[in-house]
């Protein structure tokens, strides 16, 4: 039995090369729904990584009651000196590692295209660095506090117009001097400028309020014992989310939109493939109707039959997978691009990632197109009874 | 057409071929369909923009608020014959999941300016007389089954009410649009109703953006000039730009979804046009003979071309066709994919018209080759080979 397996599939692999037209139909076929398949998810996944990537557990949002967004948050001045009092933070010389923030956006022009886009502009207080440890001044320098210096992140460097160090630049009334880069490896805050908060509020008359306060817990276990202090607290009307969270949920909108669109784009454009697939294999059996009936008479039994087609479909379809998978891979991995965030009307900068996860889940798909579509000729290429066979053609 | 009978029976001589071709095309054409409703509606309404209005916004960004009193120094303005304005709100309805587009606009002039929002008399008027009556669209009114008298709690995420309590408010009216692709998700409201609430604070007086109507569309590039240099060096400058614009802008954000679309929708059907002509060429190479008994029958090779290019000309309309009916019914009864994100999600007509161009072409492109080798078909040498 095992030997007839690898006679009859090794004549159907060897003999591909004689049905190089339409194999390559279906290879082209398998590959382009695995292009776009990647295509769109890997924006998914760029997208994701960008706002969650580098969440810490141990950083903590804290912003008022019912607000799901700092956007339309708001904490005054003594609200946010009670938030950075509560225990549970982490302290050094300076005091707690907590810092009160703004968050608005600014119409800034993007290299490419002269019409404003919106960018999100931090005000931040002096602890901001030491909450977030993993932001790092690439080039140049932090702000100095009290001045209108500004420092911007690697990818809204990037891709906004004039935001290099040494650069000025003037959001109504207010000139700014960027004097430094930070990168923030590769998460959402890359593209964002910074700026001290208590320069940011009169120019955006905001008197003494603040929008959230970011907070870095003594330990990560800290939070509920963190929350709970806020909770009891009579004089707050808070909420406390941990980083990770709070960048998933803004995320949440546009992720459902590319998720729900992607996967019918490429739930479609897979059930067309499959049928290629049919047709191609189809054909092929179909071309060699009189050379499978030959093998059948000669006692090969049904199954090896059944099985050479079914790899032959499995292969051409692995083929089509890699293909379009290495397509995709180089075209897209790492493509810089940016989109503006539902929740925060404000343009965040991401790469798409090609994921090894992704890549897998793509051959697989590639391999059940294979599957589906070497079926039901393989079954008719059983079936066909061997002596009207052997007369056809 | 007197040769349909053998273009029929060709393509009935394997049936389980012709099905699967024909699904092929079929779910091709429903993927462009689909495709161009995605494009729609990430074009957000653009081609519906009025070109005779301008939006007046802060011009540091449009998170910023400009002053209420705005208002009469721009009717002011020569050319300029309508103004109103409205704040965006942004409630959400018991959860935060919930969300739509709810402003708190200028109630004597906002359905003046935006007429193709048709809401009728006398819910209009109910509207006007009820400060906390609202009017909503006919998809939102869908979405969460609201009925004109119902009473209803928005949670505030800018406006905090000073009780910490939801606003509520009447229903008085709900728009509809004989327009494909109005955005209907929406909820208006008295800007009097907010502004009462908020007076005292930072917020007292204020407007999110204005809306102008001009009285000539040429002269809108002039006007807009003429505002912002008004209110220039003033503590709120302003930036103002045609309403197609504005939409253009908040589109481009997004990204370049309508040329992802247009790229994904070409390698579809550039896949279906392979395997058609595929199962063409297949199909023509089993018929050599028959196609040489035709000829030596009397059949010119000009004939022979045009039997082979109907059969997939037929095979391409019929899937073609089926594709793009289910998508339009798809977009058109299901709708929005989404749940509620995409308001312009619809097949606009010319997009069908070049889908029906599409199929056409494909239906020839797929024949050609094979068409081309049937009329070249030597009687002789094709008799031999079968």
């Amino acid at each position: 039995m095992l030997s007839q397996i690898v006679a009859v599939t090794g004549v159907n692999l060897r003999s591909l090369r004689q049905r190089l037209g339409s194999s390559a139909v279906a290879i082209t076929g398998i590959a382009g729904v695995v292009v776009v398949f990647l295509g769109v998810l890997s924006i998914a996944e760029g997208f994701r990584a960008a706002m969650a990537g580098v969440g810490d557990p141990q950083t903590v949002i804290v912003m008022r009651a019912g607000s799901d967004t700092e956007m339309t948050s708001g904490l005054s001045g003594d609200t946010a000196r009670l938030i950075m009092d509560t225990p549970g933070i982490a302290r050094n010389e300076r005091g707690p590692i907590a810092s009160p923030e703004l968050f608005v956006i600014v119409g800034h022009p993007t290299r490419k295209d002269p019409s404003d886009a919106n960018v999100p502009l931090r005000g931040v207080s002096s602890a901001a660095l030491a909450v977030r440890p993993e932001i790092k001044i690439i080039e140049g320098r932090m702000f100095t506090e009290g001045t209108n210096e500004i420092v911007v992140g690697k990818a809204a460097s990037r891709q906004f117009a004039n935001l290099t160090v040494g650069s000025e630049t003037k959001w109504g009334q207010n000139r700014w001097k960027v004097v430094g880069i930070f990168d923030a490896k590769g998460s959402a805050a890359e593209s964002e400028i910074w700026c001290d908060a208590r320069v940011l509020q009169p120019a955006y008359q905001r008197g003494n309020s603040y929008q959230s306060v970011y907070a870095r817990l003594e330990n990560p276990e800290g939070f509920q014992a963190f929350k709970d202090a806020l909770t009891s607290n009579p004089r707050l009307s808070v909420t406390a989310i941990p980083e990770p969270e709070y960048f998933a949920a803004q995320s949440d909108v546009l992720n459902r939109i590319i998720r729900t669109i992607g996967f019918l784009i490429a739930g479609l454009m897979g059930i067309g493939a499959v049928f290629g697939a049919v047709n191609t294999m189809y054909t092929a059996v179909a071309s060699r109707t009189r050379e499978i009936a030959t093998l059948r008479a000669l006692g090969f039994s049904n199954f090896p039959v059944v099985f050479s087609v079914l790899s032959e479909a499995v292969v051409l379809s692995l083929v089509g997978g890699v293909i379009g998978g290495l397509i995709a891979w180089m075209a897209f991995d790492g493509y810089q691009t940016s989109t503006m965030n539902f929740q925060s009307f404000s343009q965040v900068a991401f790469a798409f990632a090609v994921t090894p996860k992704l890549l897998m889940t793509a051959l697989f798909y590639s391999l059940v197109m294979g599957l589906f579509g070497g079926l039901l000729p393989a079954i008719r290429a059983a079936r066909l009874p061997v002596v009207t066979a052997l007369r056809e053609l | 057409m007197k040769y349909m009978h053998i273009v029929w029976k060709n393509l009935m001589r394997r049936k389980i071929r012709t099905i699967f071709t024909l699904l092929s095309i079929f779910v091709a054409f429903v993927l462009f369909g689909f495709l161009m409703a995605v494009r729609s509606a990430f074009s957000m309404g653009i081609d519906l923009a009025g070109a005779d209005r301008l939006m007046v916004l802060n011009k540091i960004s449009i998170i910023m608020p400009l002053p209420a009193s705005y208002k009469e120094r721009i009717k002011g303005i020569e050319g300029v014959k309508d103004v109103t304005y409205a704040n965006w709100f942004g409630g959400y309805y018991q959860e935060t999941k919930n969300q739509f587009p709810n402003m708190a606009v200028d109630a004597e002039g906002w359905f003046r300016m935006y007429s193709e929002f048709a809401v009728p008399e006398d819910q209009h008027k109910a509207w006007l007389a009820d400060r906390q009556g609202a009017i909503i669209g006919a998809d939102l009114a869908k979405r969460f089954g609201w009925k004109v008298g119902d009473r209803v709690p928005l949670q505030a995420t800018i406006f905090a009410r000073p009780d910490r309590r939801a606003w509520e408010f009447n229903i008085s009216g709900i728009y509809d649009s004989p327009v494909k692709g109005t955005d209907k998700t929406q909820l208006f409201f008295h800007w009097e109703y907010l502004n009462e609430a908020v007076r005292s604070t930072q917020f007292g007086n204020q407007v999110g953006w204005y809306v102008i109507k001009v009285n000539d569309p040429e002269q809108a590039t002039g006007i807009s000039k003429t505002i912002d240099t008004m209110f220039a060096n003033s503590p709120t400058e302003t930036k103002t730009d045609s309403e197609k614009n504005f939409v253009a802008g908040w589109a481009k954000q997004i990204g370049n979804i309508s040329l992802m679309t247009q790229l994904i929708a070409a390698a579809a059907i550039f896949m279906m046009l392979l395997v058609t002509a595929n199962t063409m060429a297949q199909s023509i190479r089993e018929r050599t003979s028959e196609l040489a008994v035709l000829k030596t029958l009397g059949f010119g090779d000009g004939r022979v071309l045009w039997l082979v290019l109907m059969e997939s000309c037929v095979l391409a309309l019929a899937g073609g066709l089926a594709g793009i009916g289910v998508a339009w019914l798809f977009v058109t009864i299901v709708g929005d994919p989404t749940g509620s994100f995409l308001p312009q999600f619809f097949f606009p007509g010319t997009d069908v018209i070049l889908g029906v161009l599409m199929v056409v072409l494909l239906g020839f492109a797929a024949g050609a080759v094979p068409a081309m080798q049937a009329q070249r078909l030597r009687i002789v040498d094709a008799l031999r080979r079968g």
